[in-house]
């Protein structure tokens, strides 16, 4: 079954048609032609397709896309600036924190969330019981980022990028 | 000859990180095309035996189904059998083996639709189990010609048993996926000019010859693309059959791009994996750890239908000397898919063997381990008795040993805790052969504005390849990077040898290294050294290398870790991890580091994690996805210290570069399961080191 819904993605308000069978990745990638969100496993578990809905992170993979007329998403392509990168963007060429490239639009929409959730006070697996401000060490970085699969495993160097951004 | 490094070297970013970091580097199946059709495919679910029936009508009545494929109505290939012989009879070799192919209007058609074709099989007892004691074993043919499969000198039965220590062990290595993050993807048009395809691939020129045999096209009428790919391991340097489908389903909708991505789980029975492998390992030393045998066996699996066996033995006569030695491989034909090459075949499961076992005859000799392994660092090539063009695994073993604070080591296992872990260190040494594959051709245009067009087909599966040739063009050429335009990935460029073997940059690099030569001899004795308006095109093969005759050509390495394993729950954690590699001049200090990196990052997630569990009742991989076969994720990595040593070979290549993807992924497995011995006393002989062989050890 056909159905249309609105998105805005990356600022820019669409209107397509999709099969109610359709991911919002699929949305994406085969009707909107924006494939910066990647497609690793389509099941939920590389992260690789991590997109900002309505302003929090969430595997695109595991959305119907008719479950989110209406919504605003931001992909990697949209967190640029008047074509400025974004912080972690830039931190990420500068730590070379990929290597294939594949990932990393994931990546850094999933920093970017995560960035968003530690200010608002969200906890972690490794966060002290009862703490009430989150301290963003390294381990912090490796817990909240470990939804995100690199096989290139550039973790060692994707720690440090994020780090740089979230001291300021 | 070699060339002057001013752009090599430095730690420039990747040319391509802006468009990745982005989501913009499209890669294969992300090319826009116009009215693109779906294929998704059909699998056996039998591993042996013959299909009796396939009724496609249901599939084919389905509304924007365009096509339904299979051994009934799908072009016969020119080339038969094989991985590449799909949809050519009625036989299965494997479970989930492509028999059909549905092609659609859109994914979401063409999936509901694959679920409707119906099989009926005439099945057979399947054997899917590798086992030492099995009959059926056998030498497997030749695969690289420089390395023999059976290796015998001096008697090793005779000094094992007289002598001073000795070690005689089995030791098992898992089934493991490459796992790239992209799926292996393909976008095939089939049109009367003639075929397009765009692929995730190593080699764009081995695409276009297979596409060519199969298909008996004539290379003018074959374009192959793939300028980006999202990893590959080794799982994208053959052709394997969804390529194939995806060129069938092309030809069966002329003018309509075929867009084909595997799933992730179908990814397991596709595209090939590293076979396990069961090793002997032998060695026998006189009191101060000098070995006098060495002796190594492998066994491994292959497919039915076709024969990939990795050397497993191969380095070891490289890395130690010993006058008695032996190595062999033996190999069965199983009803799996065949195995194929993954991140240093052979080397990195062999390298697990040897150097657990070395670490054990340590012990055995009351030794320190990075001692025992200089004692044992043979001056020439022990087999063939060549020079090495470069050898410095002791200096890697010195430096990785100072860095990681390993002097003074209490070598007494279970003897440290923290907080109910236990603490141990482990090291091993890494190898991987400086190789050359032929074919290489660059092509170098001078414009009259000062830039040059520097094209060869190579690839970039994140190996920084845009940005390591720019760095080797502008040198060739004695210009800045900013007058390089690289062109790669497309086989509208020059021929080039597929990245594997961790020869890419040498040998692509080397190519254009001699067109940059010609060009300024053909400037300089036809155009008084200017370019003329109209510019300058030349074309250069990669030259024959006078030297690989003359001497032993390799990179070593050393790799030390520090491991906790919980005392209650046997959990094992690397919270520090120190390779040091000599692998000749880093092109580029940033990406060659990224390289070494993930490599010994890989090693840990192989040491710890990863394991493709065969069911026997039904012949396939049941934890097929990312949430049942984990890859190490960022939680599970700590600290990875790279270093490289200073090397100078002006024998390898004209730019000084031995070659650096592969060999951290060598030996790391073993440092880590060295050092869970030291932490826990308990040696773990077969991979991954999970917490049940910790908690009741064989």
């Amino acid at each position: 079954m056909d159905v249309e819904i609105t998105l805005r993605v990356d600022g820019t308000e669409h209107t397509l048609v999709v099969d109610t069978r359709t991911t919002l990745l699929d949305a994406l990638r085969e009707r909107l032609g924006n494939t910066s969100p990647k497609k690793g496993c389509d099941h939920g578990q590389c992260g690789a397709c991590t997109v900002l809905l309505d302003g929090w992170r969430a595997v695109s993979c595991l959305a119907l896309a008719v479950a989110h007329d209406g919504a605003t998403v931001i992909t990697a392509a949209g967190l640029t600036t008047n074509g400025e990168l974004h912080p972690l963007q830039r931190s990420f060429v500068i730590f070379d924190a990929f290597q294939c490239g594949y990932c990393t639009p994931g990546q850094i929409v999933s920093a970017v969330g995560r960035l968003d959730e530690v200010s608002a006070g969200w906890p972690s697996a490794v966060t002290a019981p009862g703490a009430v401000d989150v301290v963003l060490d390294d381990d912090e970085i490796r817990e909240r980022m470990s939804g995100n699969l690199c096989r290139c495993a550039a973790y060692a160097k994707i720690v440090p990028a994020i780090r740089e951004v979230a001291r300021g | 000859m070699t060339i002057t490094p001013v752009a090599m070297g430095q730690p420039l970013d990747r040319l391509d990180g802006p468009d990745k970091v982005q989501g913009l580097a499209r890669y294969a199946f992300e090319h826009q095309v116009d009215r693109p059709a779906y294929l998704y495919p059909v699998q056996a679910t039998i591993a042996n035996g013959r299909i009796r029936s396939i009724v496609a009508a249901p599939a084919s009545a389905e509304p924007g189904v365009l096509t339904v494929l299979t051994h009934d109505n799908a072009p016969r290939l020119a080339v038969q059998g094989g991985e590449t012989g799909v949809l050519q009879c009625d036989r299965i070799a494997f479970r989930g083996q492509l028999v059909g192919a549905v092609v659609a209007e859109t994914s979401e058609v063409a999936r509901y639709a694959a679920g409707l074709v119906r099989l009926t099989y005439d099945e057979l007892p399947h054997d899917v189990e590798l086992t030492a004691d099995r009959a059926g074993l056998r030498t497997p043919a030749q695969v690289i010609p420089l390395f023999p499969m059976d290796t015998e000198q001096g008697d090793v039965e005779g000094t094992l048993a007289a002598a001073a220590v000795m070690v005689d062990r089995t030791y098992r290595t898992a089934m493991y996926h490459h796992n790239p993050m992209e799926p292996h993807t393909t976008v095939a048009t089939w049109t009367d000019d003639g075929l397009t395809l765009y692929v995730s691939t190593q080699s764009v020129y081995a695409v276009k010859r297979t596409a060519m045999q199969l298909f008996d096209l004539p290379p003018d009428r074959v374009r192959v693309i793939s300028r980006y790919v999202g990893g590959a391991f080794g799982a994208k340097v053959y052709q394997r059959a969804e390529i194939v489908l995806a060129i069938m389903a092309a030809r069966a909708v002329p003018g309509r791009p075929v867009r084909f991505a595997l799933t992730r789980q179908q990814m397991f029975s596709q595209v090939g994996y590293r076979t396990p492998t069961i090793q002997r390992v032998q060695l026998g030393a006189d009191a101060g750890g000098r070995l006098v045998t060495l002796a190594h066996g492998s066994i491994e699996q292959t497919s039915t239908i076709e024969e990939f066996a990795e050397h497993a033995t191969r380095m070891t006569p490289v890395m130690y000397a010993a006058p008695n030695r032996r190595t062999t491989q033996r190999v069965a034909a199983l009803d799996v898919p065949t195995p194929t090459i993954m991140r240093a075949p052979g080397e990195c499961s062999g390298m697990f063997a040897l150097e657990s076992a070395m670490d054990e005859l340590a012990i055995a000799c009351n030794l320190d381990p990075v001692e025992l392994r200089i004692r044992n660092d043979p001056p020439t090539h022990p087999v063939t008795g060549q020079p090495f063009s470069s050898r410095n695994l002791v200096a890697c073993l010195r430096e990785g040993a100072r860095r990681f604070g390993w002097p003074g080591r209490d070598a007494t296992p279970r003897a440290r805790r923290r907080a109910g872990w236990l603490l141990g260190t482990g090291m091993a040494a890494s190898t991987y052969p400086t190789f050359r594959l032929p074919g290489s051709v660059a092509r170098i245009s001078a414009g009259p504005d000062g830039r040059y067009a520097v094209q060869v087909a190579a690839a970039d599966l994140g190996t920084g390849t845009w940005t390591a040739l720019t760095q080797i063009a502008a040198d060739a050429l004695e210009v800045s990077c900013a007058d390089i335009e690289l062109g790669i990935g497309d086989t509208a460029y020059p021929m080039a040898s597929e990245a594997g073997a961790s020869t890419g940059i040498m040998c692509w690099g080397t190519a254009i290294v001699e067109a940059a030569r010609k060009l300024r001899k053909t400037l300089d004795g036809q155009h008084g050294g200017t370019v003329p308006p109209e510019g300058l095109t030349v074309e250069a093969a990669m030259p024959d290398n006078e030297y690989a005759k003359q001497y032993a050509m390799h990179t070593f390495g050393a790799q030390f870790v520090e491991v906790r394993v919980n005392e209650e729950t046997g959990e094992v954690r690397v919270p520090r991890m120190v390779g040091v590699f000599a692998v000749g001049r880093v092109m580029n200090s940033k990406t060659g580091l990224s390289q070494l990196l993930g490599g010994m990052t890989m090693g840990l997630s192989m040491a710890l994690f990863e394991n493709s569990v065969v069911d026997a009742r039904f012949g396939h991989v049941v934890n097929h996805d990312f949430a049942q076969y984990h890859i190490a994720s960022n939680a599970d990595v700590g600290s990875v210290d790279v270093h490289w040593i200073d090397e100078h070979d002006p024998y390898v290549t004209p730019m000084g570069a031995k070659g650096m993807g592969e060999i951290g992924i060598v030996g790391t497995a073993a440092a880590i399961a060295n050092a869970v011995y030291h932490a826990t006393g308990v040696r773990v002989r077969e991979l991954p080191i999970t917490l049940d062989k910790l908690l009741s050890p064989e």
